[in-house]
């Protein structure tokens, strides 16, 4: 279980405070969807979960499983299943994507006191997932994210996630740039996780990707802090009103 | 003439009064006295010359190796690859080479080698000459027949720990052979003081793949000159690795004298502690429709400093020349530095000439994107030094090299990140 407890934070470079006091309760096995106008915090949110250096934490904690994250560096958190989807996927020149695939299964294998999959048990697996996502052999052997289309970028972020088993995916913005057959094509492989016990907190602006994932829970993120939750209804509220009225009414 | 010598400058006179036993073949003595008498005049060069600005030799060498012209006999070690066909040099000594037909060879100590005198000038700056010649105590002299396509890659074994060592490789291809030829310029972590001069001749229509490994300890100072001359339609590729050593000078020299013909660089130095790695080049284009292509990578850490300066020349009798010329470096802590001066001297109207210069740290997205993916701190930095090299390493031929310039770089990160 996720808990963030009246977290502060602020861009460590220009100390200004982007969170203000939020406070998120993301149970085993749950969805929730994060959804609010822009510069509400939503990717700070994601960065400070996944432990970007660039966000300093100036109040309140984050406790995953009982354990606070907040001495952690990425790394440790993803071996401990938190797995961050890229709104912006960097990309790095030079690192094939299998290549790539392979260290960071290992990786976080090591890390969990797994042993290093073999081989041919890699491969297999990468092909069957990279299959249903409809990513080609071929592209696997391109630098990582170079050149790939907005779309082919999330397919390989989805890709991973399937195959570095996390149990907390947080999503930031991964409906878009993605058109519907690959918006589908995407939720699927998130839904296939979501049956695995897996929690996710998605941070979408619309509420289409919603329509493919069903949340448990939804909440409104304006000016650091959530400032309404409640259930699939309220994303449907969000679509057709907008937020002025949720976010009118809570600064009201 | 020097009114104040450094500690170093004394050492080095006072050495070549010792240097009686020199072989005369290599370089008669009126020669290295010449030679010595130069360096007398002018001493090591400072950062007042222009072509050593950037590494100050007179002020960075505070002192020099003990010089002894007594070369022990030492052993060579095994071949990089299985089947290389070696010519080493221990200590300072030609020590062995294996036999190969249509390769001519012979110790330089035993021969006297014409081709050598050309790199003999005994300019101020040129210091690396003046010293070599003073002291030039063996190597080898290799020549390839004509039309041979050499299977096996020669091995050429620089192998200095401690003490001093100046020697001399003297290379010719002949017309159409191909050949391949790595050279390993090794040593342990005994202080040393050494010079090494390679010198290649490509015929017409030659082509080599010539590779330098280094691996020096610590304390070594090496003072380098690789000088080609490439004749009509010849081409070679020149692949340079360097980690470790205190201080190094690698000057490489390539003039393209026959139409047609390519040379290609790519150059990685891997810096740490308080290195310092010199490249200094001069291209010159001689003749019409040349093409040389040089890509240099530098990779600094701790307090590390990397240097590059060079020089594409086209002459008025080399027009189409096609020539790149690129310099890279990834800086990895806030006290190291890189440098580069990158120059192009241009004397025809008819060319196609670039050159860049890029310096860059670790980007710190990159590395968050995979410590996201669960690669620690130091992996995921080792991973972004490989990306950076890669392309340096890659598509080189023969997968053997590729795989031994992987491990110099394997076995610099492991100890260096």
């Amino acid at each position: 279980m996720l808990e963030i407890n009246n977290l502060h934070v602020q861009v460590a470079e220009t100390g200004i405070e982007i969170l203000h006091g939020l406070d998120l309760v993301v149970k085993n096995a749950e969805t929730a969807a994060i959804m609010g106008p822009n510069g509400s915090g939503k990717s700070t949110l994601s960065y400070i979960l996944a432990g970007h250096k660039g966000y300093k934490v100036t109040q309140g904690d984050i406790f995953y499983n009982g354990q606070s994250i907040l001495g952690m560096n990425p790394a440790e958190r993803s071996a401990l299943g938190i797995f961050l989807g890229f709104q912006y996927p960097i990309e790095i020149p030079g690192l094939i994507t299998m290549e790539f695939l392979k260290v960071a299964i290992n990786a976080l294998r090591k890390a969990r006191g797994q042993t290093e999959l073999k081989v041919p048990e890699f491969i297999n697996r990468v092909k069957e997932i990279a299959k249903r996502l409809s990513i080609s052999m071929p592209m696997l052997k391109r630098p990582l994210n170079v050149g790939f289309s907005g779309g082919e970028k999330k397919k390989i972020e989805i890709l991973q996630m399937s195959l570095l088993d996390p149990t907390f995916c947080v999503m930031d913005e991964t409906d878009s740039g993605l058109d519907i057959d690959a918006l589908k094509i995407v939720a699927d492989g998130m839904n296939r996780l979501r049956s695995s016990q897996c929690s996710f907190l998605i941070i979408t602006h619309y509420q289409r990707l919603l329509d493919y994932i069903n949340p448990d829970t939804v909440h409104v993120l304006s000016k650091g802090k959530i400032v309404r939750s409640g259930d699939r209804d309220l994303a449907v509220y969000v679509e057709k009103n907008g937020y002025a009225n949720i976010i009118g009414v809570s600064c009201g | 003439m020097l009114i104040d010598r450094t500690q170093a400058e004394e050492a080095i006179i006072e050495n070549f009064l010792n240097s009686d036993s020199l072989p005369n073949l290599l370089f008669p003595r009126e020669m290295r006295e010449a030679a010595m008498a130069a360096f007398k005049e002018h001493g090591f060069p400072s950062r007042k010359r222009e072509s050593w600005h950037y590494t100050d030799l007179r002020n960075k060498l505070t002192r020099i190796s003990s010089y002894s012209d007594d070369h022990n006999d030492g052993r060579p070690i095994l071949p990089l690859i299985l089947g290389n066909v070696l010519f080493s040099v221990v200590n300072g000594k030609a020590v062995s080479n294996s036999v190969l037909p249509p390769v001519f060879c012979t110790p330089l100590a035993l021969s006297p080698s014409r081709a050598l005198n050309i790199l003999r000038d005994f300019s101020i700056t040129n210091v690396i000459s003046q010293v070599n010649t003073a002291f030039a105590s063996d190597g080898w002299r290799i020549n390839v027949q004509k039309d041979v396509f050499l299977d096996n890659i020669i091995e050429i074994q620089n192998l200095q720990n401690g003490g001093q060592s100046h020697t001399c490789f003297s290379v010719s291809v002949a017309e159409d052979s191909r050949a391949t030829i790595l050279e390993r310029q090794l040593g342990d972590d005994q202080e040393s003081f050494l010079s090494s001069v390679s010198d290649i001749d490509l015929a017409e229509g030659a082509e080599v793949l010539w590779i330098i490994i280094r691996e020096r300890g610590i304390l070594s100072t090496e003072l380098n000159r690789f000088y080609a001359r490439l004749d009509k339609g010849a081409r070679l590729k020149l692949v340079i690795i360097n980690a470790g050593l205190h201080l190094l000078r690698q000057e490489v020299h390539i003039d393209l004298n026959g139409s047609r013909s390519d040379f290609q660089l790519r150059c990685i130095n891997l810096l740490s502690g308080e290195s310092h790695a010199d490249t200094t080049m001069k291209i010159r284009h001689f003749a019409r429709s040349t093409t040389s292509k040089e890509m240099i990578r530098n990779i600094a850490t701790d307090t590390s400093c990397g240097v590059f300066q060079g020089m594409v020349q086209v002459l008025p009798t080399g027009q189409k020349t096609d020539a790149k010329m690129l310099c890279q470096s990834l800086i990895l802590s806030k006290d190291a530095e890189c440098h580069a001066k990158p120059e192009l001297d241009i004397f025809a109207d008819d060319i196609l000439c670039g050159h860049g210069a890029t310096f860059s740290t670790i980007d710190r997205n990159q590395l968050f994107y995979l410590m996201t993916r669960g690669l620690t701190f130091v992996q995921a930095k080792a991973v972004l030094v490989k990306c950076f090299i890669k392309e340096q390493i890659e598509g080189i031929g023969q997968e053997d090299i590729e795989k031994a310039l992987h491990g110099v770089l394997d076995h610099w990160l492991f100890l260096h990140l």
